[in-house]
This record gives C-alpha cells, sequence and structure tokens, in this order.
C-alpha cells in the first residue's frame, strides 16, 4: 500500500491500529485474569481486574473521539473509510468484551468464599481458553489485515458454544440434585454465558476485519450452536 | 412551475424500478489527440439517461477533453483529433450531417468559472431560446425566462431586478444564472465542468441541490477535483488517469470499495 501525500494522516491510520491493539491486548488480558480470579477465590486479584476495565473504557473513549475527528477533518475514503469504521465498531466489541470480563470478576468476588464443585471449573476453564485465543486470533488478524483468518475465528465460535451447551447442563444438574448448590450455580451460568458472549463478540470482530479488508461481509450464515435458549430440563435427573 | 420531482417517482420500490437505465450517451472506443499528444485512450463508458455522472481524476488526465467530446466542444480547438465513436440516444455525433449548434442546444454546458453575458439577468436566459427561436411571442418569452430561472432556483432572488446586469450578481448566483441559461432552451444532457469551484460552500450546497433536483429530468455530467462533492451529488463515477478511464461504477461502489489499486489511491490521498 502506497503512503499517503498527506503524512499526518498517514499517522494517524497507524495511530487507531496502534490503540486497537492496546484495547485488544488489555480485553484478552482481562479475560485471563477475571477467570483466575475465579479459580484462585481470589477477591483481592478479582477487584483489581474489576478496575482494570476502566482503561478499556477510557481507549474506547478516545478512539471515538479520534474517530470522529477525522471523519470531520479528513473525510476518508475507500479503504481507509473502511479501517476508520471499523476501528469505531472493533472497539466497541472490545469495550464490551472488557466489560464481560469485569462481570465475571465481580461474580469471581461474590462467589469466593463458596467451594466449587470440581469438575465445573474445568468446563469454565476450558471456555476461557477458547474464548481468549479466539480474541488473540481475530486480533492478530486485523493487525495482520487477514481476511481468512479472521473467518477461521468465525467458524470456530462453534467450539465455544459447545463447551457452554455441556457447562450449562452441568449446572443444571447440580441445581438440582441440590438446592443449595442454586447461588453459586446461577453466578457460574452467568460467568459461562459471559465467556459465550465474549465469542460472539469476538465472532462481530471477524465480520469486520472481512468487511476492512475485502469492502463485504461474510456470505451466508455463521455456524451456531448454542442451544440453550430452547433447552429445558424438568423432573429427576436419572 | 414548481420542478420539484414527484413524490410518487421518487419513491419507486426497488421491485417497480428498472433494472437497468437507458443510456443516453454511449462511448466506444474515444481517443483524442492534440496534436502528437495523445490525451485520451480507448475510451468506453455507457452514460445513464435522467442521473448525474461524475468524472474524476488528477489534473491532466483527460477528463475535461472527453467531457468536452460530448457537445463536440473540442472542434474548435485545431489541433484537436477525436476518434471513436460517441452515440447520444444511439445517433453518431460526429456525423458529418450533424449541425454541431445544434447538438449543443441539446448539450447543455456549465464552466468552472461563471461566465455570464454582459447583459441584463433577463437577456442572459432569454438569448438561447430567441436564437434558436424557441418562443412566438414575448409572453411566451417571459414565461421561458421564468420557469428557467426557476428550475435554477434563482427567480425568487432576482424577479424584481431582470433588466439589472448578469455581471453584477453574486459568484453563486451568477453561476445559477448560467445554468438558467443553459437549461432555457431545454437540452437533454447538461455538462458541468467544476461548476462549484470557484463558489463558497453556501452556493455550492444551492447547485448541488439544484443537481439533484434537475436529474430527473435531465442527463448531468460534471467533472469536479471534490471527491466529497463527486460522493454527494452522483450516482456513478468516473475515474481517470493518464488519458485512460481507469474504473466506472456506482457512487457507492466507487467511494468504499473501488476495483482499481489506482482508484483507490487517488481517492484517498495516495498519489497527485
Amino acid at each position: 500500500m502506497s503512503e499517503h501525500i498527506v503524512k499526518s494522516y498517514e499517522q494517524e491510520l497507524a495511530g487507531l491500529d496502534d490503540k486497537i491493539s492496546q484495547m485488544g491486548g488489555l480485553a484478552e488480558q482481562l479475560v485471563g485474569e477475571a477467570f483466575d480470579s475465579l479459580a484462585s477465590h481470589n477477591p483481592a486479584r478479582a477487584r483489581a481486574t474489576v478496575a482494570s476495565d476502566a482503561t478499556i473504557d477510557l481507549l474506547h473513549r478516545e478512539l471515538e473521539e479520534q474517530v470522529i475527528l477525522m471523519i470531520a477533518r479528513r473525510q476518508p475514503l475507500a479503504n481507509d473509510l473502511r479501517q476508520v469504521i471499523s476501528v469505531l465498531k472493533v472497539a466497541g466489541e472490545l469495550e464490551r468484551v472488557g466489560d464481560l470480563a469485569k462481570n465475571v470478576a465481580k461474580r469471581a468476588q461474590a462467589i469466593s468464599g463458596e467451594t466449587h464443585p470440581k469438575g465445573l471449573l474445568t468446563g469454565l476453564q476450558h471456555m476461557t481458553d477458547l474464548a481468549s485465543r479466539q480474541l488473540k486470533d481475530v486480533l492478530d488478524a486485523y493487525a495482520a489485515r487477514n481476511p481468512e483468518r479472521a473467518m477461521q475465528v468465525w467458524r470456530q465460535d462453534e467450539n465455544l458454544d459447545a463447551v457452554y451447551n455441556s457447562v450449562f447442563r452441568e449446572l443444571l444438574t447440580y441445581m438440582m440434585e441440590d438446592p443449595r448448590n442454586i447461588g453459586l450455580c446461577t453466578h457460574l451460568l452467568f460467568v459461562a454465558k459471559n465467556l459465550e458472549r465474549i465469542g460472539d463478540h469476538t465472532t462481530n470482530i471477524a465480520e469486520t476485519v472481512t468487511y476492512m479488508t475485502r469492502g463485504s461481509l461474510p456470505e451466508g450464515e455463521r455456524p451456531k450452536g448454542d442451544l440453550t435458549s430452547s433447552t429445558l430440563m424438568s423432573g429427576p435427573i436419572r | 412551475m414548481d420542478m420539484r420531482p414527484d413524490p410518487l417517482i421518487m419513491m419507486t420500490t426497488p421491485a417497480q424500478a428498472p433494472t437497468t437505465t437507458p443510456t443516453k450517451v454511449a462511448a466506444n472506443n474515444v481517443n483524442v489527440y492534440y496534436g502528437a499528444k495523445h490525451a485520451l485512450k480507448d475510451v468506453s463508458v455507457d452514460i445513464p439517461e435522467k442521473s448525474v455522472t461524475a468524472f474524476i481524476g488528477p489534473s491532466g488526465c483527460g477528463k475535461s477533453t472527453f467531457l468536452r467530446c460530448i457537445n463536440r466542444m473540442n472542434d474548435t480547438v485545431a489541433s484537436c483529433r477525436v476518434e471513436g465513436l460517441i452515440q447520444i440516444d444511439g445517433k453518431d455525433i460526429y456525423d458529418p450531417a450533424l449541425d454541431p449548434v445544434q447538438l449543443r442546444a441539446r448539450v447543455g454546458m456549465v464552466f468552472q468559472k461563471p461566465n455570464p453575458f454582459p447583459k441584463s439577468i433577463y437577456d442572459n436566459v432569454a438569448y438561447g431560446p430567441r436564437i434558436h427561436g424557441l418562443s412566438r411571442s414575448k409572453a411566451e418569452l417571459d414565461q421561458i425566462v421564468e420557469s428557467s430561472l426557476r428550475k435554477a432556483s434563482l427567480w425568487e432572488e432576482v424577479k424584481d431586478r431582470l433588466n439589472d446586469s448578469g455581471t453584477g450578481l453574486s459568484g453563486g448566483q451568477q453561476q445559477r444564472l448560467c445554468i438558467a441559461r443553459t437549461i432555457a432552451i431545454n437540452p437533454e444532457i447538461i455538462l458541468m465542468d467544476e461548476p462549484c469551484s470557484a463558489l463558497d460552500p453556501i452556493a455550492t450546497a444551492r447547485i448541488e441541490e439544484l443537481m439533484e433536483e434537475l436529474r430527473h429530468n435531465f442527463t448531468i455530467i460534471i467533472v469536479t477535483h471534490s471527491m466529497q462533492q463527486a460522493a454527494r451529488v452522483s450516482q456513478r463515477t468516473a475515474f481517470f488517469h493518464l488519458g485512460i478511464l481507469v474504473e466506472t461504477g456506482s457512487t457507492s461502489d466507487i467511494f468504499t470499495n473501488p476495483t482499481d489499486k489506482r482508484t483507490q489511491d487517488y481517492i484517498t490521498g495516495r498519489f497527485g
């Protein structure tokens, strides 16, 4: 790609990407830390995680302001226009990822005194790993302007959905076994749902990368595997 | 006369709208030479009727040259030679039997600098209809002058001083006077060669608003150096570079997702 005649424009566009990668790095970190604070029953760590979401929010606001200014001052067109709009959208998605991770950390504080059923954390750990890897991959695809890689992430969200389904069923089972589990399990259910939502935001970023690089959104329906909205368990567990 | 487009026509649903707009101007392998200089190379393009087509490209790319082929203004340049076929409504406009004066009555032109005649506002607009014998009476001529000034959104500003000199108007008003003068002879096509480059943003907005209204009745082709203007006013955009027509497409595609790298580099400011 040849450079803009106006060098400051070139620098501004590069500056947007730098901020996205900074935001993305923070969001990734937050997802991991939120789960670790949950698994390690560490309320202090959870509090620190909640607090660090503020940095992501700040970066989001800064990016929004920069994009608005650039639209006003530069009137970007073609690939520049697509980049500027994509930055705005990706920043919004990352801000949501930060919020969801923060929510996991808040729940980690709430349930830090409880003993977790052992097998449950394995599923949540798996979801966290998958969500973090997906997020990292999509941010790499963004930085490398690689739509194929983004589409791979887009298709792989199904794996995260599959683990979510099994965690969902498992949690329901625990709740049915002993009503005293309901408080803890409800928190864990929201944790799982948050991780599943992080996956969805990641696929939105993947779609935006496709738009930014190709000028069109991916064709067809994204493979979706979250069946929990239509799942109902009743009666005693056999 | 109210020239606002019929809302019923404007609100045609996509299902009712014709899938392809009829072609008004068709160019096939047009080559233009100024002496030994090959200014335009193998340009082929179809320009749809009743819409605005924008020609963009760096200075010297051939866009104005091509515009001037469409009303044979290049005939007046001694060293200029035009080859290839240009048709309006399927008729060759370089046919030796065709009178260029009659052609220019069908293809009006508005220039970069407003160039009203040093005559009254009334006479500026009445000039064309008079020489082409378009009116039989003074009353009819008055009618043409009024409706042309109305279509050019100038009537309200000048109706009380029609006998004042056209050159005494502001730049934006002068340009609208020139547009009124152009549409007074009821052309089918209006060529605009950077019509707003000498105007302030408000006068520019008036001209753009006018183009939006006129395009329902006329085929408009505009050469502009302002990408934003091309994006705002046109439905189709053609990008010229070094005498070649690089890319033609719907304006929304050209400005969000152009096919050719040269188009992208030009509209994003990567080369001059």
